[in-house]
């Protein structure tokens, strides 16, 4: 098989589902959301088990969910980096079928975030470094460490609490129509400000909600996609890139601006060989609303200081010239733990023209995730224009 | 604070925590580049030498961002707000603590604000948390 890159859009994506249902499932255990998410994205594709030939998940054993679904595979990818694994799986999964190690990569995400069935003890280490240096001082549950940086952005930029408080709206606003959403009240700004506190400054609308749910994917090269059934649906690896800091919060290289947000979406671009002109619709991984700010700011859609504004202004929202998280985003749509695999979702059924809230005319949709709290970083521009 | 979480020093974090406990804030600081760096290993991250030494340090320190839980962990048998912070070293390495000596309000807590080291007891171990210098 000749060698092929794997960006450019010769990689695509031809199956994709979340599980049939997300929010609070307490009758599925952490497995079975994966299986029901891997076998609804493999029946979308038109494909079954048996043609699945590598196969990658993060958190749980890869094993785990190959023998649960039958798989015997000749490549596997267990890369967990946090909530972005899943980009990472379909960069991976994209150099796999460009060099001919796999030919059908399945991907699979199940967690029991909310319910907690069949899912590991949490447990702590305190020998590690967070063991050492961060739980001991309370930063334990995410909104005690994700947020801790926050206050260092904002006031380098002269914002503030407000700015948290749009980008929360601005998502909302998305989510409202949407049936599978957890959050789907309108709010204002002040009264997202004045909500019950969590951890100043982030009050509760601004951290991500608690879900159970799966999701999948399954990618071919773009010739193979040719011939199936989901042709005309399929969505295609334009460009990515990943990149990791410290699993210690206080090790940022700079509070203020997280490098692999930098090195990470600049790999896409140059990969996909296009421009942020180019892009028609953004998914930025927002466990809390600090996020889509680095974001915006870091992979270079506004400048220094002007995401706040941008949020503020409507530009993220229905009608806006660059709408994103159309879903309602971990805030108000779906959050179980490793929120990668739904913005992925989102953009494919963006891209697909099968959302709850469509974006016209859309060509390309970029993908931002963290790992962790400010662990890790991946990025995807996906297309729907077949090479 | 009250009971929380209690760190289990590794061999390459050892020397940090035996300073903790005789009251000194010891940092590793690279002979070669001359640069103080944290977390504990035995090898300078910024040059890869080998050469390294603990310094006992100033224990001064900025504040550089923080947030006030007001949901601490089960972890912890006090349910008070707690000031989780990012510091930053007068030597520069970044380190997160707590602030204590004020109560946890956005008006004690001002980005930049001068700070000095103090330890608190945690099981069999103690903690750099930090007091700020004027209140």
């Amino acid at each position: 098989m000749p060698l092929i890159s794997p960006n450019g859009g010769n990689i695509a994506i031809v199956g994709a589902s979340e599980t049939e249902r997300v929010g609070v499932v307490p009758d599925m255990s952490m497995i079975q959301l994966h299986a029901d998410a891997a076998r609804r994205a493999l029946k979308d594709a038109g494909l079954t088990p048996a043609d699945v030939d590598g196969i990658a998940t993060a958190e749980t054993q890869v094993i785990e969910v190959a023998a649960m679904l039958g798989i015997r595979p000749r490549w596997m990818d267990g890369t967990t980096i946090g909530g972005c694994s899943f980009m990472a799986h379909v960069r991976h999964a994209a150099a796999a079928i460009a060099t001919g190690q796999a030919s059908v990569v399945l991907i699979t995400h199940g967690e029991s975030g909310r319910s907690w069935v069949g899912m590991p003890n949490y447990s702590m280490n305190p020998r590690g470094p967070d063991g050492q240096f961060e739980q001991p001082f309370g930063a334990i549950a995410p909104y005690s460490l994700f947020t801790l940086p926050a206050l260092a952005f904002l006031e380098a930029r002269g914002m503030g609490q407000r700015d948290l408080a749009e980008v929360v709206v601005a998502q909302r606003e998305w989510a409202i129509p949407n049936e599978r959403a957890q959050r789907r009240t309108p709010v204002t700004v002040d009264e997202v400000l004045t909500g019950p506190r969590v951890a100043y400054p982030f009050t509760r609308d601004m951290c991500c909600v608690v879900t159970d749910g799966g999701g999948a994917l399954v990618l071919v090269s773009a010739e193979r996609a040719r011939d199936l059934p989901s042709a005309n649906r399929a969505v295609y690896l334009m460009g990515s890139g990943e990149s990791c800091e410290s699993v210690l919060v206080s090790q940022m290289d700079d509070l203020t601006s997280f490098g692999s947000f930098r090195r990470a979406s600049a790999e896409a671009f140059e990969t996909a060989g296009v421009t942020h002109d180019d892009i028609d619709h953004a998914m930025f991984y927002d466990a809390f609303a600090h996020l889509p700010l680095y974001m915006l700011e870091d992979t270079g859609f506004v400048g220094f200081g002007e995401s706040g504004a941008f949020h503020a202004e409507g530009h993220t929202r229905p009608g806006g010239r660059l709408p994103i998280n159309t879903n309602g985003g971990g805030m108000s749509y779906t959050h179980s733990g490793m929120y990668g695999m739904y913005a992925i979702q989102e953009a494919v059924r963006q891209l697909r023209g099968e959302a709850v809230v469509q974006v016209p005319d859309m060509k390309l949709s970029f993908v931002q995730g963290v790992g962790g709290l400010f662990w890790s970083a991946a990025s995807l521009i996906l297309s729907n224009q077949a090479p | 604070m009250s009971i929380g979480p209690i760190p289990e020093p590794t061999p390459e974090t050892a020397p940090f925590w035996q300073g903790a406990a005789e009251g000194e804030l010891r940092i590793q600081r690279c002979i070669r580049c001359e640069s103080f760096y944290f977390y504990p290993r035995p090898f300078c991250p910024k040059c890869n030498s080998d050469e390294v030494e603990w310094k006992r340090v100033s224990g001064r320190a900025r504040l550089s961002s923080y947030i006030i839980n007001y949901r601490p962990s089960p972890e912890f048998e006090s349910k008070d707000p707690q000031i989780i912070a990012l510091v930053t070293l007068e030597e520069g390495p970044r380190l997160c603590t707590n602030i204590v000596g004020v109560e946890p309000e956005p008006d004690n807590l001002r980005l930049g604000m001068e700070l000095q080291v103090a330890f608190e007891p945690r099981g069999d171990q103690f903690l750099p948390v930090f007091k700020p210098v004027r209140i």
